[in-house]
């Protein structure tokens, strides 16, 4: 199946910043791709740069990003904001602000089928309410005269969802849509997420630190650490062999049933994600790693262990010890 | 939102009560009325009769009552200097202070919403600055040389524009724009900063990744929730114009509310002065109140606190 998303060798710079170094990563259609990293390390900026939605201050380059075969990178604002809510769609992390509060649900969804297919208010809002009750909200057309207040975290992200899905995007961007909630309505969505996957095809990029959630819903998975994506697999090989240390190390400080003995205390990687500067070289996880060598410090090869898999490590598949 | 409506209206009529203590109380404690009206070549016998002759011998208590129970009836008395009912006398100057309320409140508005929504979406940018500039400039400016400096320019050398008298629309130009230039500095600060703090929200985040058009998230999206401290705003700047234009009602010859607040506080006209100060009151609590209404109706979360 050929790529949906195509992002080649992204650079975001904010200032003197550097957030992201030379990101790439596919997302294929129908699939869920998870980016997979701590708290800074480029996962939404990545996205938002995606959607072109990086604040003024922030720059963007890239050798290639493509949505669906065409270029995306020269678009300019008009042009993105009709691909925007269409074809590609984004949820946040912030469910509790990110509705507006001053209008009610259904006028907020309606809106995005009038922009973009030039729908009647009447049919926006029957289609808002089909697409309430498909996210298993009970009685949409009551929900639709609602205003976000009136809404738990919960209910709010459902409603973002539902208003992601207006336009029937190919794409769907969700940046950590379950951190802020909790775990039972984490479950609820994610499994939700899933369902919506499986019934409409969409494509899913799924930003996340929870490998419990990667694990949950993934096809693929892209591990970013200090701006770079270290490594890319399909899920299933990646959580039985892990090729990068980050990601070898990521793994261990997750509890799995079975896996772990009870008198063996958890993993956990030491030390702090390296400020990285411009013309910063070598890897940038070599202060934390435990197979760090000498030459960690000049240019660091790709690696390709299967033809569908890659890491970012100087040391190679067969050098590297089963974890 | 009923319950909303019955709270503040109960808290308005609780305002115009204390007022009407008020205006009393300090009417009274300004002199020796009877002095006062008597003029200052009166004996004491005339004081007595002018005592006498306006019940100001009476119990402070019972003076009060007396003017509070014939006030809610909308009866002020009469006026000691100009010998007319207060009524009449405040009624035939309201269209005129009015008028040149809401002309100024109107420019005020049109020229500092869109200098404020522009000044926030080029923020730091040279624009930026030179708006906020101007706008400092015109705030820092008296009104009544402003109003002098326009009457010379369009009124005297240009002869544009009528500079004084209140006979047609085109006499209030000028004194609106000067009474504008009081408000649009506070007006269009507000703007900028309500429309800075709501362009960065998550909602317009949200609505750009919705792929709505740029008007539609600036105007639409952001200017909405920008809007409520302007609209409380707005309001006591109305009530300032109609209650403290007496300068420009002065320098333009406009015989407003204004005006007539300031002759009968110099002339000791206490029936005249307290009507003046209970009818500012009241259209000061009924623009608040207009502006409660008018943010619960564009914030949905003020409806249900």
């Amino acid at each position: 199946m050929s790529a949906l998303l195509e992002v080649e060798d992204l650079e975001i710079s904010f200032g003197a910043l550097d957030a992201v170094r030379g990101a790439s990563l596919e997302v294929r259609r129908g699939e869920t791709h998870c980016l997979v990293g701590e708290s800074g390390c480029g996962k939404s900026v990545t996205a938002l740069a995606v959607m072109g939605l990086l604040p003024s201050n922030g720059a963007r380059r890239a050798k290639r990003l493509a949505f669906d075969g065409k270029d995306i990178l020269g678009l300019d604002e008009k042009g993105m904001s009709r691909l925007r809510g269409d074809r590609m769609a984004m949820i946040f992390q912030e469910p509790m602000t990110s509705l507006n509060p001053a209008y009610t649900v259904g006028s907020q969804m309606a809106e995005v089928l009038i922009r973009h297919r030039g729908a009647s208010k009447r049919a926006a809002l029957d289609r808002a309410a089909e697409l309430l009750a498909r996210v298993r909200i009970t009685s949409p057309g009551m929900r639709l005269g609602q205003y976000p207040h009136q809404l738990s975290g919960g209910l709010r992200q459902r409603v973002m969802i539902a208003m992601a899905l207006m336009c029937d995007p190919e794409l769907l961007i969700a940046d950590e849509p379950t951190t802020a909630l909790d775990v039972t309505v984490q479950a609820q969505i994610l499994r939700l997420l899933a369902d919506l996957q499986k019934d409409l095809g969409l494509a899913i990029l799924l930003i996340t630190h929870d490998l419990g959630v990667v694990a949950r819903t993934a096809h693929r998975v892209s591990v970013m650490y200090a701006g770079e994506v270290v490594e890319s697999s399909p899920v299933d090989r990646l959580f039985h062999r892990p090729m990068h240390p980050y990601t070898r190390g990521l793994l261990s400080c997750v509890p799995v049933p079975g896996k772990i003995r009870r008198d063996q205390p958890l993993g956990s990687i030491p030390g702090m994600v390296p400020h990285v500067t411009r013309g910063f070289e070598g890897c940038a996880f070599r202060q934390r790693c435990p197979l760090t060598r000498p030459d960690c410090a000049g240019p660091i090869e790709r690696r390709h262990p299967d033809p569908d898999r890659d890491y970012l490590c100087q040391i190679a598949p067969n050098e590297m010890a089963a974890p | 939102m009923l319950q909303f409506l019955a709270r503040r209206l109960l808290v308005a009529v609780l305002v115009c009560l204390t007022v009407l203590t008020f205006a009393f109380a300090l009417t009274r404690l300004a002199g020796d009325l009877a002095i006062s009206i008597a003029g200052p070549n009166s004996t004491a016998e005339d004081i007595e009769v002018v005592r006498k002759a306006y019940g100001l011998d009476r119990p402070l208590v019972t003076q009060f009552f007396d003017w509070v129970s014939r006030a809610v009836v909308g009866d002020f008395g009469r006026s000691y200097f100009f010998r007319e009912k207060v009524s009449t006398l405040i009624f035939d100057r309201l269209p005129i202070t009015l008028t040149l309320g809401l002309v100024g409140l109107g420019i005020a508005l049109s020229v500092a919403l869109p200098l404020g929504v522009i000044s926030a979406l080029r923020e730091g940018r040279p624009v930026d600055r030179i708006i906020s500039l101007v706008a400092l400039l015109g705030q820092a400016m008296p009104s009544f040389w402003l109003g002098l400096v326009l009457m010379i320019t369009f009124g005297l050398h240009l002869g544009w524009l009528p500079i004084s008298g209140t006979g047609t629309w085109q006499h209030f130009v000028m004194p609106g724009t000067v009474l504008a230039f009081s408000a649009i500095p506070a007006l269009m600060r507000l703007t900028r900063a309500g429309m800075i703090d709501a362009m960065s929200a998550d909602y317009i985040r949200t609505a750009r990744a919705k792929g709505l058009s740029r008007t539609s998230i600036v105007l639409k999206h952001a200017a909405r929730n920008a809007a409520m401290p302007v609209v409380s705003i707005a309001a006591v700047q109305l009530g300032f114009m109609l209650g403290g234009s007496i300068v420009i009602e002065t320098v333009f010859a406009l015989h407003g509310v204004g005006f007539l607040a300031w002759e009968s506080i110099s002339k000791n006209d206490f029936p005249t002065v307290q009507a003046v100060v209970l009818l500012l009151a009241i259209i000061y609590t009924l623009l608040t109140l207009g502006a409660d209404l008018l943010n619960a109706v564009l914030d949905p979360r003020l409806r249900a606190a």
